[in-house]
């Protein structure tokens, strides 16, 4: 199985705007600090390393 | 004598002055330069087999202060081997829980208990100078029951020639200088080798740019024999991380991490540091406990490694043939690992058993080791001391999850336990069965009638058949266990019904099959041998 880079979330838009009220209110720091702990626990939920390698490549 | 370098914690091989010293170079099988655990441990293996093994150190002792602390199960695996483990397992502290702590808070413990059926825990601690006189104890032990060993205090090597087929180093002792050959000769010289630079050979590698202070205080406290660790302490000047560990004689390693551009006299006036160790210590009983400091240093380190450990007849083990920092107990034990890799090697070569080839892959298989254990080393440091500021961000981020996510705690990396690599490429692997005890591995060890299995496996090779298969001659012991206990039937068979497996004189894997196969295990036998 390969990385899904094809639309894959259900209302996009509302997903968006779940993102950035989650940034709401943070400085820059604490925005960054969010942003990295988000990383991970959806990496861990990936899990698969292949996978995970290639969601960095696609990021690069 | 020549000038000492450093004090010794006591002595135990003194200067004796021999008859070789009148002689022109007289030319010995094996010469060890340095004694220290790795140069010691070689010189037990050799003089067991009864090959003649010449060690060489300029001091008369081990060296007093903070070194090694912590010894892995291999170590210990390999010191009962040789005989030596039995004061050590009754001297050292055995410890198995570990907390982590980020500031204020504890993230987690978690506990080393060992699976059952090893004879030997994870880890005890244990000072490095009692390691080293426990190693000579059985050195005189083994020399008594004619294990030809000799050791030559305050002879300090100040010259070194390598030739093709042997080496010759001068001496230089109280009583003038001479020369000693060897067939071959080991360098077990630390760190700083002196015959490393003698031969103008290099090491290379990364520096880290940190300074830790360490302490070892000495006191009555009723700390739990526990590893803890901080990331970000939260008691005064702790620096960026804070290491609490017990060793014997009532003795606790206390660790800071004070970064890179401090001021080295400064921070090791003993107000100062009796400062922090008071901050820490009162941290966690609400008062300053008496202590007394025991030893004081400040430490900076490198990982690094030789490109090749081995110039002729000239090998490098331990520190001066690689470097890591000390997160993760990869030095001394490494050392020790490279110790046993050599010595059937070297006996095997010097009694006609094997070829000269068989020497080429101890350098291999150790460089191999060493870079695992560089990557490992070099992988917690770069946690622990985070250089990019988004290494930070991302460091944190998994300290502020782990303290409720559980999935989060794999990543938190304040020292990967060394455990001995497995050198993946032998074989061939035609049996069906576990992970851990794949060819290249070394034997994990299980119950066996009245002891353990790698009692059995007593540094020759030898075939283990595990199950009731039909046996035939070959060139190796075979030893058969037809009933397995039921862990090492898990640890050895799997899903398999029987085993054969084809072990080398250090206890790693070589090769295993469902079947006993003489001709199968005789060509597997010659490849272990580089024959043919």
């Amino acid at each position: 199985m390969s990385i899904t880079l094809t639309p894959n979330i259900p209302d996009p838009d509302g997903f968006y705007d779940e993102l950035l009220k989650a940034h709401e209110g943070l400085n820059d720091t604490d925005s960054q600090a969010l942003n990295a702990r988000l990383i991970l626990i959806l990496a861990n939920h990936i899990g698969d390393r292949q996978m995970l390698r290639a969601a960095l490549r696609a990021a690069r | 004598m020549p000038d000492p370098r450093y004090q010794t914690a006591k002595t135990l091989y003194p200067y004796r002055k021999v008859a070789d010293q009148n002689t022109p170079a007289r030319r010995h099988p094996v010469v060890v330069v340095g004694a220290g655990p790795v140069g010691l441990a070689l010189a037990l293996d050799l003089g067991q087999r009864g090959t003649p093994v010449l060690v060489l150190d300029d001091h008369e002792g081990p060296g007093l202060g903070s070194k090694a602390i912590c010894f892995a199960k291999r170590t210990l695996d390999i010191a009962h081997r040789l005989g030596a483990a039995a004061p050590m397992m009754d001297k050292g502290v055995i410890w198995n829980v570990g907390r982590v702590f980020y500031g204020d808070g504890q993230l987690f413990s978690f506990d080393l208990q060992p699976e059952e059926g090893h004879r030997h825990p994870a880890f005890i601690n244990l000072q490095q100078p009692y390691f080293e006189q426990f190693l000579f104890e059985a050195i005189v032990a083994a020399r008594h029951a004619g294990a030809p060993i000799e050791i030559r205090g305050a002879n300090r090597v100040t010259g070194l020639v390598s030739h093709a087929d042997h080496a010759v180093l001068d001496v230089e002792t109280l009583d003038g200088s001479y020369q000693v050959a060897a067939d071959y000769l080991v360098a077990c010289d630390g760190a700083r080798s002196p015959l490393r630079d003698m031969l103008g050979l290099g090491f290379e590698g990364r520096v880290f740019e940190d300074n830790f202070l360490i302490a070892d205080v000495k006191m009555k406290a009723d700390f739990p024999t526990e590893r803890w660790f901080w990331f970000e302490p939260p008691f005064k000047d702790a620096g960026q991380s804070a290491l609490l560990h017990k060793q014997p004689d009532d003795i606790w390693r206390i660790d800071f991490q004070l970064g890179w551009n401090i001021d080295r006299a400064k921070e090791l006036e003993p107000a100062r540091i009796r400062a922090r160790v008071d901050a820490m210590l009162s941290a966690q009983t609400g008062q300053v406990p008496s202590y007394d400091l025991e030893w004081t240093s400040i430490y900076t380190f490198q990982c690094r490694r030789m490109q090749s450990f081995r110039q002729n007849r000239v090998f490098f083990a331990g520190d001066s043939a690689h470097q890591v920092s000390p997160f993760g107990a990869r030095g001394a034990n490494s050392g020790l690992q490279d110790a046993e890799n050599l010595a059937w090697k070297l006996d095997m070569v010097l009694k006609g058993e094997a070829d000269m080839a068989l020497l080429d892959t101890y350098a291999t298989e150790r460089e191999f080791a060493a870079d695992e254990n560089i990557l490992n080393s070099s992988r917690a440091t770069d946690f622990m001391t985070p250089k990019a500021p988004i290494s930070r961000v991302f460091r944190n981020a998994v300290l502020d999850l782990a303290k409720d996510h559980p999935f989060a705690r794999p990543l938190v990396n304040s020292g990967r336990l060394s455990v001995p690599c497995t050198y993946d490429g032998f074989g061939p692997d035609a049996l069906d069965g576990p992970v851990q005890s794949r060819p290249g591995s070394v034997c994990p060890d299980a119950p066996v009638e009245n002891g353990f299995l790698l009692d059995l496996l007593d540094g020759q090779f030898r075939v283990l058949v595990i199950g009731d298969l039909p046996v035939a001659r070959v060139r190796a012991p075979v030893t058969t266990i037809t009933r397995p206990d039921p862990l090492l039937a898990t640890r050895y068979l799997g899903n398999a019904a029987a085993a054969v497996y084809l072990i080398r004189p250090d206890q790693h894997i070589v090769a295993r099959w469902p079947m006993f196969d003489p001709n199968a295990i005789e060509a597997a036998l010659n490849t272990a041998l580089c024959k043919g």
